[in-house]
């Protein structure tokens, strides 16, 4: 077969779901890095979210199968540490997908190196940052966890509809 | 809430896009005369995270109230994480052919060059918390330095665990002052565990040959200066935490990051080890 070309590429990984949050793909989180080929085989670098999440190596197997499946037999995955992975990486349309699928999208600025000001509020356990309820919209929500069902999330419960509901945590 | 340390760090990205860029070059992981130090250097960076994120794991299923068990399960994977990277990166260096799990899993306690503080058993939640905070700070001010390293290898494996760091020492900051600032009850179990492991905690800055050539190559720091930051963060949070910080020497127990270990290491290896030692090779 012909070489595809890189945009054919990069539309063949938008379509490899990640396997704890299906909703959002691989490039929707921001995690492949780069593409290139190396003589004939393709290199796909991609970046883990957190250190010890347990979905990277079904990540790393799920491009892999999905790349090859499309005629790709040449293919080597590389792991790229930094610049390290931030969610501001996720894009405007993943964002949306996880607000769809009742996960708070990561609010920008707030990460944990994200400055004194936002850090001295959190651990004070009160911050001016408004994470929206993804079922009602209100604004009148609380923490009760900064750990959640997977590394990337934190546990939080709307107030008002008193749906509890996870928060894709900037980091 | 105390003033932890400026977790604001915004040369952290730029830094380890050069990182990437020499990685492929990097001097010192084939520096044959730094061998055995940064060998061994980046073994008790990987062991310290190893043994004592097995030793949180141990709480999976078995946490108070199930977000603390899922924080600390939480923590414990990030900690396996950087585990990997540490031992992946001794690995390389040592260049003999062996990976991140042939370390972990085939080195008998004596080799293992993780702080006692880490190998210490759970207790209740009092002493697993107060250990982590103890751990986390002296953590999150190492991986700091290390952002800095010469080494862009280690810089940059700093710069991603930092991230997640920063995480352990805010939640367990927080902690160390609900439950010290707390009951009566809570009080006097964060303070008995405070006064159990003090005397653990000194080993981080007590330096040796491994670290002083480290810290000559540029790739660490001099552990006596990471001290003061250390000291301060810990004062404040046991000052919020209304618990007193114990007159007696910190480093009464050292030798771990030398190989000398408390039995309670063997015990983890046993059950960490046990497949593989069975079942040499094993994989699935």
């Amino acid at each position: 077969m012909s070489t595809p070309s890189d945009a054919q590429i990069w539309d063949w990984l938008a379509e490899v779901p990640d396997p704890e949050i299906p909703v959002v793909s691989v490039t929707d989180l921001g995690i492949v890095r780069d593409i290139r080929w190396d003589g004939d085989t393709l290199v796909v670098a991609v970046t883990p979210t957190y250190s010890g999440c347990p979905a990277t190596a079904v990540i790393d197997l799920a491009i892999e199968s999905h790349l090859r499946d499309r005629g790709i037999g040449d293919l080597r995955l590389e792991r790229r540490l930094s610049p390290p992975w931030t969610t501001d990486w996720v894009t405007q349309e993943g964002r949306d997908k996880l607000r769809a699928y009742g996960i708070a999208p990561p609010v920008d600025g707030t990460a944990s190196d994200g400055g004194t000001a936002a850090r001295a509020a959190r651990l004070a356990g009160r911050s001016n940052l408004v994470i929206a309820c993804p079922r009602c919209g209100s604004g009148n929500t609380e923490r009760v966890s900064q750990f959640g069902s997977t590394p990337c999330k934190a546990s939080y419960r709307c107030k008002d509809c008193l749906e509890p509901f996870d928060y894709f945590k900037c980091h | 809430m105390p003033s932890l340390p400026d977790m604001t760090t915004p040369d952290v990205v730029a830094l380890a896009e050069s990182a990437a860029a020499a990685q492929s070059h990097d001097p010192h992981v084939q520096d044959v005369d730094l061998k055995p130090a940064f060998f061994d250097w980046l073994c008790r960076m990987g062991d310290n995270t190893l043994i004592l994120g097995h030793r949180i794991s141990e709480w999976c299923g078995h946490g108070p109230a199930l977000e603390e068990d899922i924080a600390l399960a939480n923590t414990a994977l990030d900690l396996i994480g950087h585990t990997q990277m540490w031992l992946g990166l001794a690995a390389e260096v040592q260049s003999e052919g062996r990976t991140a799990d042939d370390l972990a899993f085939l080195r008998d306690a004596m080799k293992f060059r993780n702080l006692q503080l880490a190998e210490l058993p759970n207790g209740d939640m009092a002493v697993t918390l107060m250990r982590e905070f103890l751990f986390d700070a002296w953590h999150f001010h190492m991986l700091t330095a290390l952002t800095r390293s010469a080494s862009p290898r280690v810089a940059e494996i700093a710069a991603k665990a930092l991230k997640e760091v920063s995480y352990h020492l805010e939640r367990s900051s927080d902690l160390v002052v609900r439950l010290g600032d707390g009951t009566q009850e809570s009080h006097a179990r964060m303070q008995e565990a405070l006064d159990r492991l003090w005397p653990y905690s000194g080993e981080m800055f007590v330096a040796d040959a491994v670290d002083d050539a480290v810290a000559n190559a540029g790739i660490a720091p001099v552990l006596a200066d990471l001290q003061p930051a250390w000291q301060q963060t810990v004062e404040e949070v046991l000052a919020e935490a209304t618990l007193t910080r114990p007159e007696g020497r910190a480093d009464v127990h050292r030798g771990g990051k030398q190989g000398r270990h408390t039995e309670h290491l063997g015990y983890i290896l046993a059950q960490m080890q046990f497949l593989q030692r069975a079942y040499p090779g094993a994989s699935w």
